[in-house]
């Protein structure tokens, strides 16, 4: 059912309007076969945990285009509303423009209303849209917040599916990571506890996942506000210019010079006046 | 009856990541599940088992699979969790709709023919086998039966989800006509642990509820309180 105040208008049943496309794409034609694109994966450990007073969601920071580090320092932790925030995994294009998305509906939603958004109602948003795209868009996400009925984490895969749990870790470096919390988590921890348990899941993530790697982003949510930690820990490898690479004029030796006159011919020419403060 | 075995689902190939990512970040998550509903004389005893799996990886060991779609009427949820989800979303709002228009509560019928009406217009799209079972003061409590194709049927026992092909023979030798409530939440719950014991997607612990005139009781089966069978 469509919000009336929400920006995006949900479509009527299901749109397969690519399928075909894609279908033809990928079986190809006399020509040849046309290979999809491949999206590119942040390669992640993300992971979130509810305590006694809130929320505390933490993740990496690297970004990977196949093997190569595309970003050191990306920002996998999204503002969605003063009280909500996402993380996300899978295909870095689409967790960001899906929760800036997410974002832009829940802040008309907010002024339209007079009310704090519900983190219930971002998931069922984020639900309807991923369902619609059945799993094209690549985003694995993990919501969490706190609103007027308590403190929420919630994850929401690409297909459109969503689990309530107190504790999670998504991205590829989840295994070791879920291992680190299934050891260590007790419910109603205190903020140190949590902080340090969320920082240790995600450092066992960079520790045995290539994918994850660089440092770890903090972000505590509670009752009176966030605490975005960014970074909360950095990583010792972080590597230093050895010298400069920065050339002097006059490095390169000059062997010819040819200057060449172009001729232009004035053809026409007409003066427009600009309606300005002063002239008026 | 068809039930669904866990296979993959209809992925595009746009998805096909290379080698470098395990295989639970490519696939769809599923319930593969096993899923019960059982009629008595005043209501229904519905319980299913708390896994959710990506491939081989459990995304989820605490799910709960057994979903109000209204006041007395539950539904089961197995295969995909995406598409069960939604379906059961929308068919709760449809419902409540329904019943709103009428100003009194749904019958159990109703809802397993919404439930029906898109399983089957959306077959080739969807895969979800859903048991739908509830309370009403027309025909007492039901259960009906839409496993993944679309078809509706109203059984007085049912199974679904990959683990149920491990415990017809169970089913079908220990259930009896007039049990009460008591006898059916054990047999539901012995029915759910054979089957976790042998089918890999299910598991973690077992999930109960009683829908009756009276309303909804659920209630939670550990692992280390499951009944205990031989172990040859």
């Amino acid at each position: 059912m469509a919000l009336s105040c929400v920006l995006e208008p949900a479509l009527s049943g299901f749109n397969f309007e690519n399928s075909t496309r894609n279908i033809v794409l990928e079986n190809g034609s006399e020509e040849g076969k046309i290979k999809a694109p491949k999206p590119m994966k942040t390669g992640t450990t993300i992971a979130g945990v509810v305590y006694k007073d809130g929320v505390v969601l933490g993740a990496d920071t690297r970004a990977t285009s196949d093997e190569v580090v595309a970003d050191k320092m990306c920002a996998k932790i999204h503002y969605i509303a003063p009280n909500i925030y996402c993380c996300g995994a899978g295909t870095a294009a689409d967790t960001e423009k899906t929760t800036e998305i997410l974002s832009s509906n829940l802040t008309i939603f907010s002024m339209n209303s007079g009310r704090n958004p519900r983190v219930v109602m971002a998931v069922n948003i984020l639900q309807d849209m991923l369902f619609r795209y059945r799993g094209m868009i690549g985003a694995h996400l993990i919501l969490g917040g706190v609103d007027c009925t308590g403190s929420h984490l919630y994850t929401v895969g690409p297909y459109g599916s969503m689990d309530k749990v107190p504790y999670l870790a998504m991205g590829s470096g989840n295994l070791p990571a879920m291992g680190i919390l299934e050891d260590r988590f007790k419910a109603n921890m205190d903020l140190e506890e949590a902080k340090s348990l969320v920082s240790d899941a995600i450092h066992a993530g960079i520790m045995s996942d290539l994918g994850s790697g660089n440092n770890i982003d903090l972000c505590v949510i509670t009752k009176e506000g966030v605490d975005y930690i960014r970074p909360h820990k950095e990583s010792p490898f972080n590597y230093k210019r050895q010298a400069k690479y920065k050339y002097k004029p006059g490095t390169t030796p000059v062997l010819t010079k040819t200057v060449t006159q172009v001729e232009l011919e004035l053809l026409d020419e007409t003066v427009q006046m600009m309606e300005t403060a002063g002239s008026s | 009856m068809a039930t669904a075995l866990q296979f993959p689902a209809n992925v595009s190939t746009l998805n096909n990541y290379n080698d470098l990512y395990p295989d639970w970040t490519q696939r769809e998550v599923s319930t593969g599940t096993t899923i019960m509903a059982v009629e008595f004389d005043g209501g229904v005893v519905i319980g299913a088992d708390s896994r959710t799996t990506t491939g081989a990886y459990i995304a989820n060991r605490v799910t709960d699979k057994l979903t109000p779609i209204h006041d007395r009427i539950f539904c089961c949820r197995s295969g995909s969790a995406a598409d069960t989800q939604a379906i059961a979303d929308a068919v709760t709002y449809q419902l409540g709709f329904h019943s709103i228009e009428l100003d009194e509560a749904p019958l159990i019928q109703t809802a397993a023919s919404l439930f029906r009406d898109m399983c089957y217009r959306y077959r080739e799209e969807l895969m979800a086998g859903i048991i739908v079972a509830g309370w009403d003061k027309r025909r007492g409590g039901q259960v009906y039966t839409v496993p993944v194709g679309g078809m509706m049927t109203r059984q007085p026992v049912s199974v679904g989800g990959s683990g149920s092909s491990y415990i017809y023979g169970y089913v079908d030798s220990n259930y009896k006509t007039g049990m009460t409530k008591e006898e059916c939440l054990k047999f539901t719950a012995e029915a759910l642990t054979l089957a976790m014991e042998r089918d890999g997607s299910s598991g973690g612990v077992v999930r109960l509820a009683v829908i009756s005139e009276q309303g909804v009781e659920r209630q939670v089966i550990l692992g280390n309180q499951l009944p205990k069978f031989s172990t040859v």
